[in-house]
C-alpha cells in the first residue's frame, strides 16, 4: 500500500508529519499511486459503490437514530414520527431502508464476479474470507435493522430466526433465551438489536479496510486472471479509477434514486407498516428479499437442526471455496466449462430466492430441494472436478497482449502505449 | 346534526357485525383491478378536491369504527394535503374532543382538539374496539393504504419495479369498498348472518366453499357506502364508486403525507445525477483516451 507511492513530502509541514505518521504517503500509495490493472471492467466498479454505500448507511443511520426511540411501546410510533415530522424524514428513512437493499444487490454482483473470474485463488484467499466475513456482517445488520422498525414482519421475523437456535442441541433453549434477554421475542431483544445494529457497521468499515489492505497487497485481479506483469499492464488508480468508480457510483445512485423517490416500498413488507402484535401470526412470514436463497435452503430440509446447519453450512462454505476450486485457471474467461456451470449456479441461486418467497408446499418444497442439492454439488463436486477435467483456453501473456487482441473490440490501430502520467 | 348521524351509523354497523366462522380454509388470493390516480407515476400528485371528499367520507362514515392516530389536525393544513386553510383545520380540530391532564387538581379532562393535536381514535383500546364490533378489529386508517396489498405474484411483481406501481393500497381498499355482492355466497351455511367480500384479504373461506373457488372470505364489516350517503356540494357525483375513490385517495395521503414533496425531488434529484452521469462518462472517456484497454 504505502509501498507504491510516489509521494515526496515538498513543504516543512508535511515533512514533518511524513517523519512522524507517513498517513500522507499511505493514502496517496493505496489510492493516487496505486498501480491497477488497465483492463478491469465495470463489474470491478462494485467494490467502490459498496463502499459508498457504506457510508451512505452509516450517515443516513446516525442521524436517524436522533429520532428513533428503542422501545417496543414506541418504535412504531417513532418510524412514524421521522416519516411524517421530521423534516425530510422520509428520505432519511426510505434511503436508509432501501439502501440495505441496494447494499445487497452490489454485494451480490461483487461476490459473483469475484468467482467468475477467479478472484478468491491464490494468492487473494484472504481477501475473498475478509469478504465472506464482511458479507456474514452484513446479514447480522442487516435482519436486526429490519426488527427496528417493529412491525408484524420485523417481530416475526425476529422470532423465527431466533428460534432456529433452538434447533442445537442441549444448549439450544438456553442460547435462545439468552439471545432473547428473555423468554420470548421483547423489550430487551429489540434493545440489543438496536445496540448491535449500530456497533456492527463500524466493525464492517474496519474489515472493509483489512479486505482493501489484504487485496493491494496481492494487487487487484483483472479480467484476465494473468498478474500484471509490466508497467504498461497497469495504471495509477487516480484519475483513471477514481473517475471511472465515480461515474459508476452516480449511474447506481440513479438506480437507488428511482427506488427511493418513486418505489419506495417496492423491497419492503406491507405487514410492517402494521405495529408488531406477539397475538396475531402473519399468514406467510417471509424475510427481506435478500435472506430468501438461505430461507428457502433452510426450509427445503425437513429437519429443524438440519435446516439450521444446511442454511449456515451454504455460508460457511464460501470460507473454503478458494480450496474447493481446483482449476490452476483464474478467469472464467479461459474456462469453457466452468463458465457453463457458473451461469446454473447463478441461475439456481436466483431459483432459490423465488422459492424463499413461496410458501413450503407442494413442488415449491420439491424444487428447493433439488436447488439447494445442486447449491451444494456445485461447490463440492462441480468444481472439485472441474480442474481435473476441463481443458483451459490458452491464456494471454499479459494484460497488454490480451487487451490488444482485442478483447474489448476495439479497432486495432488504436494507440497501444499507456501514457500514464 | 353530524354526531346523530354518525351515532346511527356506528350502531348500525355494530349491530350489523358478523360472528362466528367455523372451519377455516385459505382460499385463492383476490384479483385486485389497477386504477387510475392522480398520484400514480413519477410526477403524481393528490387532487385537493379528491383529498377534502375522501376527508368528509372518512370524517361522516368511516371514523365511528376507524381511527387516525398518527395524523395531526395540522397536517390538514400542510402542502402536499387536502390544503384546508389553516382556520378550517382549526374548526376541524375543534370538532372533536381529546383528553387532556392532568390539571392542577390531578384530574384528566376533555377538551376541544387543537392543530397540535392528533386524530382521537373511536375507540380507547382494541378490546373496546372488539367488543363493540361483534370481535373484529375495525384498523386504524394512518397507514392501512400502504400496510395492504394485492398479490402479484411472477412475473408482475418485476414489471412493477419498472411501472412504479405502488398504488396497491387504495387499488385495495377501493376493490373492498366496490365489492360487496347482493347476496353472501350459498355454503357459507343458511344460518350465516354476517358479510362477505370477494376482495378481503383478511378472510378465509369454511372447507365447505373449497369447490366453488371464492376468493376473499367473511368480513366484519357491513357495506359502510351508499349512494348519496355523504353530500358533495362540488357536483361530483355521490355514488359508492367516487366514494370509495375518494376516500382511498385520502387514505394514500395519510400514509404518505410526504408523496408529493417526495416525487417532486426525486425528478429533480434524477435530472441532476442523469447530467452528472453524462458528464462523467464523456470526461472519463477522454482520461483514458490514451490508454488501451
Amino acid at each position: 500500500m504505502a509501498g507504491h507511492s510516489n509521494y515526496v513530502p515538498q513543504s516543512a509541514g508535511a515533512k514533518w508529519l511524513e517523519s512522524r505518521l507517513p498517513v500522507i504517503s499511505l493514502v496517496r500509495g493505496s489510492f493516487v499511486d496505486f498501480p491497477t490493472p488497465k483492463n478491469l471492467n465495470y463489474w470491478w466498479t462494485f467494490g467502490g459503490i459498496l463502499f459508498f454505500i457504506l457510508i451512505s448507511q452509516i450517515i443516513t443511520g446516525i442521524v436517524l437514530v436522533m429520532h428513533y426511540t428503542p422501545s417496543t411501546t414506541a418504535a412504531f410510533d417513532s418510524v412514524e414520527h421521522i416519516m411524517r415530522d421530521v423534516n425530510f424524514g422520509w428520505m432519511l428513512r426510505y434511503l436508509h431502508a432501501n439502501g440495505a437493499s441496494m447494499f445487497f444487490i452490489a454485494v451480490y454482483i461483487h461476490m459473483f464476479r469475484g468467482m467468475y473470474y477467479g478472484s478468491y485463488k491464490a494468492p487473494r484467499e484472504i481477501s475473498w474470507i475478509l469478504g465472506v466475513i464482511i458479507f456474514l456482517i452484513m446479514m447480522g445488520t442487516g435482519f436486526m435493522g429490519y426488527v427496528l422498525p417493529w412491525g408484524q414482519m420485523s417481530f416475526w421475523g425476529a422470532t423465527v430466526i431466533t428460534n432456529l437456535f433452538s434447533a442445537i442441541p442441549l444448549v439450544g433453549d438456553a442460547i435462545r433465551t439468552w439471545l432473547w434477554g428473555g423468554f420470548a421475542v421483547d423489550n430487551p431483544t429489540l434493545n440489543r438489536f438496536f445496540s448491535l445494529h449500530y456497533l456492527l457497521p463500524f466493525m464492517i468499515f474496519g474489515v472493509v479496510i483489512l479486505h482493501v489492505w489484504a487485496f493491494h497487497t496481492t494487487g487487484n485481479n483483472n479480467p484476465t486472471g494473468v498478474q500484471p506483469k509490466t508497467k504498461q499492464d497497469t495504471v495509477p488508480f487516480h484519475p483513471y479509477y477514481t473517475i471511472k468508480d465515480l461515474f459508476a457510483i452516480i449511474m447506481f445512485m440513479i438506480l437507488f434514486a428511482w427506488f427511493v423517490f418513486y418505489v419506495p416500498n417496492y423491497m419492503g413488507h406491507p405487514d410492517n407498516y402494521i405495529e408488531a402484535n406477539p397475538l396475531v401470526t402473519p399468514a406467510h412470514i417471509v424475510p427481506e428479499w435478500y435472506f430468501l436463497p438461505f430461507y428457502a435452503i433452510l426450509r427445503a430440509v425437513p429437519d429443524k437442526l438440519g435446516g439450521v446447519v444446511a442454511m449456515f453450512g451454504a455460508i460457511a462454505i464460501l470460507f473454503v471455496l478458494p480450496w474447493l476450486d481446483t482449476s490452476k485457471v483464474r478467469s472464467g474467461t479461459y474456462r469453457p466449462l466452468f463458465k457453463q456451470f457458473f451461469w446454473i449456479f447463478a441461475l439456481v441461486c436466483v431459483a432459490l430466492g423465488y422459492l424463499g418467497a413461496m410458501p413450503a408446499e407442494g413442488t415449491y418444497v420439491i424444487l428447493a430441494r433439488i436447488c439447494t442439492v445442486y447449491y451444494f454439488a456445485h461447490f463440492l463436486i462441480i468444481l472439485p472436478m472441474l480442474g481435473f477435467f476441463e481443458k483451459p483456453r490458452p491464456l494471454p501473456a499479459s494484460i497488454s497482449e490480451a487487451v490488444l487482441k482485442g478483447g474489448s473490440g476495439k479497432p486495432a490501430g488504436a494507440a497501444a502505449a499507456s501514457e500514464t502520467k | 346534526m353530524s354526531t346523530m348521524i354518525k351515532m346511527v351509523r356506528s350502531l348500525a354497523a355494530v349491530a350489523a357485525v358478523a360472528i362466528a366462522t367455523p372451519a377455516l380454509a385459505a382460499g385463492d388470493p383476490p384479483h385486485i383491478e389497477r386504477q387510475q390516480w392522480s398520484f400514480a407515476g413519477p410526477f403524481g400528485f393528490f387532487d385537493r378536491g379528491q383529498l377534502q371528499r375522501g376527508f368528509k367520507v372518512y370524517r361522516e362514515v368511516c371514523s365511528s369504527c376507524h381511527g387516525l392516530r398518527q395524523v395531526a389536525f395540522r397536517t390538514l393544513a400542510q402542502d402536499g394535503g387536502p390544503s384546508f386553510t389553516e382556520e378550517q383545520a382549526k374548526q376541524i380540530a375543534s370538532e372533536y374532543t381529546v383528553m387532556d391532564g392532568p390539571d392542577d387538581d390531578g384530574e384528566m379532562f376533555e377538551r376541544p382538539a387543537i392543530l397540535a393535536d392528533k386524530f382521537p381514535s373511536p375507540f380507547p383500546n382494541e378490546q373496546a374496539a372488539r367488543a363493540a364490533n361483534g370481535g373484529a378489529y375495525p384498523p386504524d386508517f394512518s397507514l392501512l393504504a400502504k400496510a395492504r396489498a394485492a398479490h402479484r405474484g411472477f412475473p408482475w411483481f418485476v414489471f412493477d419495479a419498472f411501472t412504479q406501481y405502488q398504488e396497491q393500497g387504495p387499488d385495495y381498499i377501493y376493490a373492498l369498498l366496490t365489492h360487496y355482492p347482493e347476496e353472501a355466497p350459498a355454503c357459507l351455511g343458511e344460518d350465516f348472518s354476517g358479510y362477505y367480500n370477494p376482495k378481503f384479504l383478511g378472510g378465509s373461506m369454511p372447507a365447505d366453499c373449497a369447490h366453488e373457488h371464492l376468493t376473499g372470505g367473511p368480513i366484519g364489516m357491513a357495506p359502510p357506502l351508499s349512494e348519496e350517503l355523504v353530500e358533495y356540494t362540488d357536483g361530483t357525483p355521490m355514488t359508492v364508486d367516487q366514494y370509495a375513490r375518494d376516500v382511498s385517495a385520502f387514505m394514500m395521503w395519510a400514509a404518505e403525507p410526504h408523496l408529493e414533496e417526495r416525487k417532486k425531488i426525486g425528478f429533480r434529484v434524477m435530472v441532476f445525477l442523469i447530467v452528472f452521469a453524462g458528464l462523467l462518462y464523456f470526461t472519463k472517456k477522454k482520461l483514458w483516451r490514451n490508454v488501451e484497454h
